[in-house]
């Protein structure tokens, strides 16, 4: 199996810890890893903040970045380790493409973009579904709550995927999280439009992760766990956010901290 | 829509107070967790949701569609049963219509059936301004109007007051509407019922004219339809000479079969019940028995705009059941006053700027109310997907471009100051579709990120506010990946 790193431009910017952890764990479960190095971004904060037609330029990116070497059998499909970017393509792509044949503009973006759209996964996704494991062979010693976001619970559906997952990391303990499938707060521009409820929304969250006891709260998306992991270390919970691609790829041989 | 909220600011700065209210936080936390449970409870009695959904979805689209014909329909057949049909462009000319309808009657009061409709229109306050009382009869309507305020919620107007603040509402204010207060009313709820009990007995008994919204209108009988928990509605329906129902005219469903599905899924997404406690309907006049009079005002007041638009005409389907409201997240926090409209939360943010225009502030600020979590689209009993009308209508308040206003095709310019932001967005568009300038760009900001500040200047201040900003790693993983020629050549 080779697939193709979609890793986002907030990870390669800011978290790259995480796609050296992406890079780790499917290496070890025998995929082999690509980074295409022209990707960039696919264009969820334009669309999300009303900028449409600045967004169609990078989906248009996306899938000729991805598309030919789709075609061309180098990988079998995309792997992306943010839940809300995974969304982004196959919820959001196929609807830009039919907004714009619906504005007379034809069918060329909708065409572009269907060979890439259905073979977008999300990490935790891929790994149960595609490569069909929920045991990845990780050790991670701590107690640890989960946050499901928004965009992986409701748009991709992930379920429990991530929780089975997790359930069979060897040392890790599992905790609920209360008000798990509330909104953390972050919603992209929106911490900045709407900042003073943001902010009371990311509280919760973290007073919420604290009431835990957990030492660690982790998710599928560094987009939240930037909002979450801002608002603990302002509020000096003694709680980090980690994403999840770093849990599963702790080993007991190189164990993550 | 009324004219109660023009100058309204636009909804972070109305945010703003309310998330400081500690008093309105803990409220709606209490009441929108209540009811978010029980409503999840009881929808998960039924296993056949899902199809429900989907069929009430599917009737109402379908009525849309074909909209013109089944209004005709109605008003034929609510002429035959011997009531008359009036129709209203916009509020003014429905506030008008039922203005004379009063007077007609000789009479300086009415009694009122809580109604979305008569709130949307401004009614009451035009009413007064014509020396004519409305006196509003469901319990927590009567809360609002004798505490002179503005309802918060759909089905709850009152959810922002809690029990002692309603109680010092009462002792203060009943005595100079009607029959006062009994002496010593306590918080308790027995009592405070007990007292708005005898309250609008007096009135019920007193009233000639009663004014009402429907919640459904059956096009093949007439026949209206009032869903509600009190009884009151009851009372207003038949025991008046004369009955006035002003509905918007999306409330039409085809057929009295059609209602199968709505008076199922209705009850249990607003009060979590498996069925409302009165269900009253209407259909003209009856000799001897109840009104002697019917008028139904049909308003339009944007809708056929709303229709037009491919995206936002789903908000049409919408059931005023007010389970976005208790789920939403910013709802929660901001309280039902900061969206300056009669309708809050997730349907208000997504309905007033389609009704109203997105010209005014507090209408362009709307559709930004929201971080998209979706909890919205996942409890509408007829799907109306509110994240996809909220991004639509960003579109609109960002970019312009065409629209329906009053009847008329134009061209919407973009709102005003999105000017920087717009820029931005074109900036970073230009850098993700050339890759070598992003990566430029990241060295940079790894070059430099001993100098980075952990809060942000400019729009950014508010998040830096109340967060700290990640540290910006000494190298990107595109640099990483090309260094270390995909992790194959270094251990790190
Ligand atoms: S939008 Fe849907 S959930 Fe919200 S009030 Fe209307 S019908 Fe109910």
């Amino acid at each position: 199996m080779r697939v193709a790193l979609f890793l986002t431009c907030v990870n390669d910017t800011l978290y790259p810890d995480t796609g050296r952890a992406v890079v780790k764990l499917l290496t070890r479960l025998g995929v082999e890893v690509d980074f295409p190095a022209a990707q960039t971004c696919c264009g969820q904060a334009h669309y999300n903040t009303g900028y449409r037609r600045e967004a169609e330029p990078l989906a248009t990116h996306y899938a000729e970045t991805f598309g030919p070497g789709l075609a061309a059998g180098a990988y079998d499909a995309i792997v992306t380790p943010s839940g809300s970017c995974a969304a982004m393509v196959r919820e959001l792509y196929p609807r830009m493409g039919e907004r714009a044949r619906a504005e007379g503009r034809g069918t060329a973006l909708a065409a572009a973009l269907a060979p890439v759209v259905p073979r977008t996964y999300e990490l935790t996704e891929f790994l149960v579904d595609v490569l069909k494991v929920t045991d990845v062979g990780a050790y991670y010693p701590h107690t640890v709550t989960y946050h499901p976001t928004c965009h992986g619970l409701r748009s991709l559906g992930l379920g429990d995927r991530p929780a089975r997952l997790l359930a069979q990391v060897r040392g890790l303990e599992l905790v609920e999280l209360p008000g798990a499938e509330e909104c953390c707060g972050f919603g992209g521009t929106f911490a900045v439009k709407n900042a003073d409820v943001s902010s009371a929304m990311g509280a919760d969250k973290v007073r919420n992760a604290a009431s835990t006891g957990a030492e660690v709260l982790c998710a599928a998306d560094n987009s939240c766990l930037m909002h979450i992991g801002g608002t603990m270390s302002r509020l000096k919970v003694g709680i980090r956010p980690v994403h999840i691609a770093e849990i599963l790829a702790s080993t007991e041989q190189e164990p993550q901290a | 829509m009324s004219g109660t909220f023009v100058g309204m600011p636009a909804f972070p700065k109305a945010a703003h107070e309310a998330v400081r209210d500690t008093t309105l936080r803990a409220n709606l936390k209490h009441a929108t967790h209540t009811i978010r449970d029980k409503r999840a409870r009881a929808v998960a009695e039924l296993d056949d949701w899902a199809q429900l959904r989907e069929a009430g979805k599917q009737i109402k689209d379908h009525t849309l569609r074909h909209l013109e014909h089944y209004l005709v329909q109605l008003e034929e057949s609510v002429t035959a049963a011997g009531g008359v049909v009036h129709w209203a462009r916009d509020a003014a000319e429905a506030n008008r219509i039922v203005t004379e309808l009063v007077r007609e009657t000789g009479e300086s009061e009415v009694v009122k059936v809580k109604s979305m409709a008569t709130q949307e229109i401004g009614l009451n306050e035009h009413l007064e301004a014509e020396d004519i009382r409305a006196y509003e009869t469901d319990l927590a309507e009567l809360i609002v109007q004798l505490g002179k305020d503005r309802p918060s919620h759909i089905l709850v107007p009152a959810i922002h007051r809690n029990r002692g603040e309603i109680r010092d509402i009462f002792r203060r204010e009943m005595g100079s509407w009607g029959r006062p207060a009994p002496e010593g009313l306590t918080e308790s709820p027995a009592e405070l019922a007990e007292a708005a009990r005898l309250h609008l007995r007096e009135k019920f008994l007193r009233a000639k004219v009663g004014i009402s919204g429907a919640n459904f209108m059956v096009a093949e009988n007439g026949t209206l339809v009032v869903v509600e928990s009190e009884g009151n509605g009851r009372m207003c329906l038949t025991l008046p000479e004369t009955l006035i129902s002003v509905v918007g005219i999306e409330k039409i469903v085809p057929t009295w079969q059609d209602l199968e599905v709505f008076l199922q899924t209705l009850p249990r997404s607003s009060t979590a019940e498996r069925m409302n406690p009165y269900t009253s309907t209407w259909t003209g006049t009856t000799d001897a028995d109840g009104p002697q009079a019917f008028h139904l005002v049909l308003i339009d007041n944007g809708r056929t705009d709303a229709l037009a638009d491919e995206v936002g005409r789903q908000a049409l389907r919408c059931i005023r059941c007010s389970a976005c409201l208790n789920v939403c997240p910013v709802y929660e926090r901001a309280g039902g006053h900061a969206y300056g409209s009669v309708y809050p939360g997730p349907i208000g943010a997504i309905l007033s700027p389609q009704l109203r225009g997105t010209a005014s502030e507090i209408d362009a600020s709307l559709p930004y109310a929201s971080s998209l979590c979706g909890a919205c689209y996942e409890v509408c009993p007829v799907a109306i997907d509110i994240p996809e009308v909220l991004v639509h209508l960003r579109e609109r308040v960002v970019e312009g471009g065409e629209a329906t206003q009053r009847g008329t095709r134009v061209t919407l310019q973009p709102a005003k100051g999105h000017a920087v932001e717009r820029a931005a967005m074109r900036a970073a568009r230009w850098a993700f579709t050339h890759p070598a300038a992003l990566g430029a760009g990241q060295r940079l900001a790894a070059r430099t990120r001993r100098l980075h500040p952990r809060s942000l200047p400019g729009p950014g201040r508010a998040w830096s506010a109340t967060r700290d900003l990640p540290r910006f790693p000494a190298e990107s993983f595109r640099d990483w990946w090309q260094r270390t020629n995909g992790g194959k050549d270094t251990a790190k």
